[in-house]
């Protein structure tokens, strides 16, 4: 029973940073039906920037900064200079210059970082504090609860409660009209782009360090995670993809916790089977209509 | 040549002939490492064909080929290696695991297939993205039989003794790998222009209309993810007789995203294309590493770009291409060639699914 409630509160954390990373991948694909297969190369990015400025300036915050800057800068570049040119009409042609952007991320981080696997800061212990003799939360889990939150709200407060939030649902539901009624689209997705790899990035510092550490392709893993998340809520529904999250981190912990191997990339294969097989639209679809 | 304009399977078989001759005929101007590139080359073919009919014509993406292929290339080291202790010789060691290798990857080709067929495509592109992933997952949990992270060595036996004693192997390899290669092509290009080529393109076009002309466009889809899976399992198992050996790095994400590659810069849907695709996917490496021996770098230095830049220039062709020409090479030869293929499958073949409205002039005459 102890090590249900450990492995529960380890899931649990676990599971909404992978909840935030496939919010990304949702952000993207809401306002380009894209699946953005780039993502977790540009956390890795993002991943390899902080922890550059940590051990420049010794300070794990300035390296948080630095990956939530330099996301919202690489977000929005990818999309000015590469994905703005690409045609829109070509759904493949976006994904596959996705691809060829996962090569060229993950070897420029070869290249100049090279391909081992770096040790990196945690901001707070991992040790967890007991309630009697039951280990529960250490200080970084309720860190990363807290951050999550905090992300969550942001962005809900932002496309629920602002200007900018309608403006950027509105072009991504209907440009068309939008463009008529003086929404800047464009601009809007370049929003889009730089919130997802900024928080996306977000995640994956929260994640990676208390794994093996920073290695140009430490985010793959994670990346299909969290697309597996997405996939569970439908890839289109925010709180469908929080609780994908927390359900795909749940059942990882129990499975890695319960077993002598670590499986977990035959166990992600399976659920996500098993998910496109029987609900291909999300756990939460109701019956979409089909557009002819 | 009217009548080869006419038949198309005499034009292909006609072909196939004279590029196998050739291909005999060039490896014995070869050294024996350029015949090692060679079947090479003709490994990563037969799944660049496949993947190139799979993505143009039904307009499937699949990032698990490399998948595919480690299936095949494990099937083919545990066939090959149980044949050889039970002591089996000649041919037969090389044909059996080929066979097998083709077999299995078919068989996982139509399990994926089979989900593939009821999703669009960036589910698709997920799902076979996991599988690739899970790779090293598979071969440590499976160790006693896959080998773990050291993978398996491939019993392979030397070149048939009839061919004379110092027959070099690297060319008696690829002699096959060509074989296998060319028999790919030609049995592919006779299925792009039958009426199940007809069905794909359709299928790809517009499922609600393939459906009401009759077409099962849950068969068809899945029929495509096999044929295109038994060929990556062929190249697989050419990949683990020539190297003798197969282990989970080699079939990592990066390499998945290279025969992506190979498909788009050739061009999506052209199976010249995948020959352009497969030559660059064996040239560009070979040449970073050449030009890195030039110059002169640190030992660290040279650790990190090695590997590395033949993965950033990949990376930047890819985006490139699809950028600039996303009809890739094939497509600039036809243009530069100023004509549009005659034949009706042909000019299909010259229309990625993608690009039909950049090329209003190709829809129009791929719908006649």
């Amino acid at each position: 029973m102890d090590r249900f409630i450990f492995l529960t509160v380890d899931g649990l954390t676990r599971g909404v940073i992978f909840a935030s990373f496939g919010l990304a991948l949702v952000l993207i694909f809401r306002g380009t039906r894209l699946v953005n297969f780039a993502q977790g190369a540009m956390a890795a990015g993002t991943l390899y920037l902080a922890y550059s400025v940590t051990q420049e300036t010794g300070s794990y915050w300035a390296g948080l900064a630095a990956a939530v800057v330099g996301g919202l800068i690489l977000g929005a570049l990818i999309e000015r200079v590469l994905m703005r040119h690409i045609d829109p009409s070509a759904h493949l042609n976006a994904v596959i210059a996705a691809l060829g952007l996962v090569l060229v991320i993950q070897a420029v981080l070869g290249i100049i970082y090279g391909n081992d696997f770096r040790a990196m800061k945690l901001p707070f212990s991992r040790n967890p504090y007991s309630i009697g003799d039951q280990p529960l939360l250490s200080p970084y889990d309720i860190f990363v609860f807290c951050v999550v939150l905090a992300i969550m709200i942001g962005l809900a407060v932002m496309f629920t409660h602002t200007d900018i939030g309608l403006k950027m649902r509105a072009a991504a539901f209907a440009p068309d009209i939008s463009r008529l009624l003086g929404v800047n689209v464009g601009r809007m997705l370049t929003l889009s782009w730089a919130l997802a790899a900024a928080v996306g990035g977000l995640a994956a510092l929260l994640i990676v360090p208390t794994e093996f550490g920073a290695n140009p392709h430490s985010t793959d893993l994670v990346f299909v995670y969290a697309f597996t998340a997405a996939v569970i809520g439908g890839l289109d529904s925010p709180i469908g993809t929080v609780i994908g999250g927390v359900i795909v981190g749940l059942v990882l912990s129990y499975v890695s916790g319960y077993s002598d191997k670590d499986v977990s990339a035959i166990v992600i294969l399976a659920i996500l089977i098993g998910v496109l097989l029987l609900r291909p639209n999300g756990l939460f679809a109701s019956a979409a209509a089909r557009k002819v | 040549m009217q009548f080869f304009r006419t038949h198309t399977l005499a034009r292909h078989a006609a072909l196939a002939v004279i590029a196998l001759v050739a291909l005999v005929l060039l490896t014995y101007a070869l050294p024996s490492f350029r015949n090692f590139q060679l079947a090479t080359v003709g490994a990563y073919l037969c799944a660049t064909a496949g993947l190139t009919v799979l993505i143009g014509q039904t307009g499937q993406l699949s990032l698990g080929h490399g998948a595919l292929m480690a299936t095949g290339a494990y099937s083919f080291a545990l066939m090959a290696n149980q044949l050889g202790e039970n002591g089996s010789t000649g041919f037969l060691l090389v044909i059996v695991p080929l066979l097998v290798a083709i077999v299995v990857a078919a068989i996982v080709g139509g399990l994926i297939g089979l989900a593939g067929a009821r999703l669009a495509g960036p589910y698709l592109a997920g799902l076979t993205l996991a599988l690739i992933i899970a790779i090293p997952t598979i071969t440590t949990t499976w160790d006693g039989t896959l080998g773990g992270d050291q993978g398996l060595s491939v019993y392979v036996e030397p070149a048939p003794a009839s061919l004379g004693a110092s027959f070099p192997l690297e060319q008696w390899q690829a002699w096959i790998a060509c074989a296998a290669a060319v028999l790919v092509m030609f049995l592919l290009a006779n299925l792009v222009h039958s009426r199940f080529g007809r069905a794909m393109r359709a299928v790809r076009d517009d499922e609600v209309a393939a459906r009401l002309c009759g077409i099962a466009v849950g068969r068809t889809k899945v029929v495509a993810f096999i044929v295109s899976a038994a060929t990556a399992g062929l190249g697989g198992g050419i990949l683990a007789m020539q190297t003798q050996s197969v282990s989970p790095g080699a079939y990592s994400l990066s390499f998945s995203l290279f025969l992506v590659m190979g498909v788009v810069v050739g061009g999506v849907g052209h199976l010249a294309g995948a020959v352009w695709g497969s030559l660059l996917l064996v040239a560009l490496p070979d040449l970073t590493s050449s030009l890195l021996d030039h110059v002169d770098f640190s030992a660290s230095a040279a650790s990190k770009l090695d590997g590395n830049l033949a993965l950033l220039i990949f990376g930047l062709v890819l985006i490139f291409v699809i950028v600039t020409a996303p009809r890739g090479l094939q497509g600039l030869v036809d243009v530069i060639r100023g004509k549009v293929r005659r034949t009706p499958g042909g000019q299909a073949l010259a229309t990625v699914p993608s690009t039909t409205t950049a090329h209003p002039q190709s829809t129009e005459s791929s719908d006649v």
